[in-house]
């Protein structure tokens, strides 16, 4: 079992996280985005082998936050709160 | 020199200690330039390989992978072979490919041991006997063979499985495909090889692709750990890896990596006919003809390139093992590991053209690509051949995650992949 740090709880179990998607993917903003641009964000994924940014959720405290981990050796190297309520870049 | 496998054959080379076999495929130097070249030497890239030459008349055709053939996902699954699927789109892709494996091994005189024990999708609860009956009558609709089994009916095909009224999972029946069952996974890797090698593919094991030569706009070609080499026409089959090489052509894909894991028992006699998956614990088994209990589950929670699968994962599968099959509880485990899978949103493959023009796509198989080996290599061989879609691979095009035309199996028939 893996431990992954909440920025709210601390060191928690893995299995108490869920994966929320790319850190940076903000949604786009406006009437007249186009086709294009919304499939890009709905769908699209970095998807690096290595060094990933990414958002999560701790399903206990319902917080989202930033990780930043390993894809292939899965060591975490830092989680950071969404403090001012922002997509993080 | 002995070629054809055959009876005759067999007992020709016994005589003769064995002595006569030629290797199965060569291993030829790369050459400067291909008419089309394929990366990855999983099964579909193989079957490519395979349709290009004998299809289509094209055989001077390389394919490249990076490790030995096969050694990827289609060295690593669960060897399931099914059509039961929801929407038309996908019972024609799958249907192609299942009707092409019932006559593969005829056609590649290879025997991929094609054992057609059928499958049951289990229901437990009155709720998912109604989905059921959908999904069978959707399977009629669509012609290809369900039908829908009451509690009596999975007893007969599945006589061990935990029926006590204490069970936390009962069953109420469930989806029956007879047709389905398992295939002997190397073997499908390794009779597209010798068939394709035969018609003059060069199959180039310990070759990375690290990058594509664009000219005027196109895919002209790739860098190689064994150097640079140019076709016109690139198809690429490399599944959990297609993001990697996507960023190195320059886009992205909808796609998201995952370990996914399966286990094997020891072996033991005969005890389980048929292939089972309970959605309900999330696990499916099936017996090798070895005898081995082969068992499969849900993706791991995280994604990943690790190719060896996390621990809760795993212990979720084996719990739902041991509801369904108490009896299983005494078996030892005998090996785990994982392949890396390509998960697309809908749960449905992406076969088309790249943003790169010149480069073709068939990927985001997910957890269930083994089954579609023959339909894959048909569709990218037809792609790369005529630079067209055909009717069955037009609806699995790139082009879904713009229009919003996706086809949810996960919904539909409620596959994981
Ligand atoms: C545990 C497990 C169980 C499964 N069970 C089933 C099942 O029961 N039924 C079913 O239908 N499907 C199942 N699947 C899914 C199925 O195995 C895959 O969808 C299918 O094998 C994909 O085939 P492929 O040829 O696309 O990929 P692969 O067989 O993975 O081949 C891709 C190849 O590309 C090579 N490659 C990658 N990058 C490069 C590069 N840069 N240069 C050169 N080569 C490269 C890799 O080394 C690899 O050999 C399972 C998968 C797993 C992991
Ligand atoms: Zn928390």
């Amino acid at each position: 079992m893996q431990i992954f740090i909440c920025p709210f709880c601390g060191p928690r179990e893995e299995s108490e996280f869920h994966y929320g998607g790319d850190a940076g993917n903000a949604r786009p903003e406006g009437a007249d985005v186009p086709a294009e641009r919304w499939g890009d964000y709905l769908y699209m994924r970095n998807n690096p082998k290595g060094a990933a940014r990414e958002v999560w959720v701790h399903m206990a405290c319902g917080e989202f936050f930033v990780m930043e981990r390993d894809s292939v050796g899965h060591t975490v190297t830092a989680t950071h709160a969404l403090t001012d309520g922002k997509h993080p870049e | 020199m002995t070629r054809r496998y055959s009876a005759f054959s067999l007992f020709k080379e016994g005589l003769a200690g064995q002595t006569g076999w030629e290797p199965a495929w060569r291993s030829p130097a790369p050459r400067k330039t291909y008419d089309a070249i394929i990366i990855g030497g999983g099964g579909h890239g193989l079957a490519t390989a395979y349709y290009l030459a004998r299809t289509h008349g094209i055989a001077n055709v390389a394919v490249l992978e990076k490790g030995w053939i096969g050694g990827g996902n289609t060295g690593r699954n669960t060897t399931v072979v099914r059509s039961n699927y929801y929407y038309p789109e996908s019972v024609a892709l799958y249907g192609l490919a299942h009707r092409l494996y019932e006559g593969l091994a005829k056609e590649l005189n290879y025997n991929i041991m094609l054992s057609q024990r059928g499958m049951i999708s289990l229901c437990h609860s009155m709720i998912e006997m109604e989905i059921a009956a959908r999904t069978v009558n959707a399977m009629q609709i669509n012609g290809t063979d369900a039908e829908l089994y009451s509690v009596e009916d999975v007893r007969r095909v599945a006589p061990i499985f935990n029926f006590s009224p204490a069970a936390r999972f009962p069953v109420f029946g469930g989806v029956w495909q007879g047709r389905a069952g398992t295939a002997r996974h190397d073997a499908v890797a390794w009779g597209y090889a010798r068939a394709a090698n035969s018609l003059g593919v060069d199959i180039i094991q310990n070759c990375e692709v690290t990058d594509f030569i664009v000219a005027g706009g196109r895919c002209r070609g790739v860098e190689t750990t064994r150097g640079e080499m140019r076709a016109e026409r690139i198809g690429m089959a490399v599944a959990g890896h297609s993001s990697v090489l996507a960023a190195k052509a320059g886009f992205r894909l909808p796609i998201n990596s995952y370990a996914l894991q399966a286990c094997v028992s020891e072996p033991v006699k005969p005890i389980l006919d048929t292939v089972v998956l309970s959605p309900g614990t999330g696990v499916y088994v099936s017996q090798s003809d070895k005898g081995e209990i082969v068992i499969g589950g849900a993706l791991d929670r995280i994604p990943s390139y690790g190719q060896r699968g996390n621990l809760p994962t795993l212990e979720g599968v084996i719990a739902g093992l041991l509801e369904m099959f108490p009896a299983f509880g005494q078996l030892k485990l005998m090996r785990q590991w994982a392949g890396i899978v390509d998960v697309v949103p809908d749960s449905s493959p992406i076969i088309g053209e790249s943003p790169l023009p010149g480069l073709f796509l068939n990927c985001g198989w997910g957890t269930g690509g083994f089954k579609a080996i023959p339909a894959g290599g048909t569709l990218l061989a037809h792609l790369l051949a005529t630079g067209r879609h055909n009717d069955i691979s037009r609806p699995f095009d790139l082009d879904r995650f713009v229009t919003g035309k996706l086809i949810d199996e996960a919904a539909g028939s409620g596959i994981a992949h």
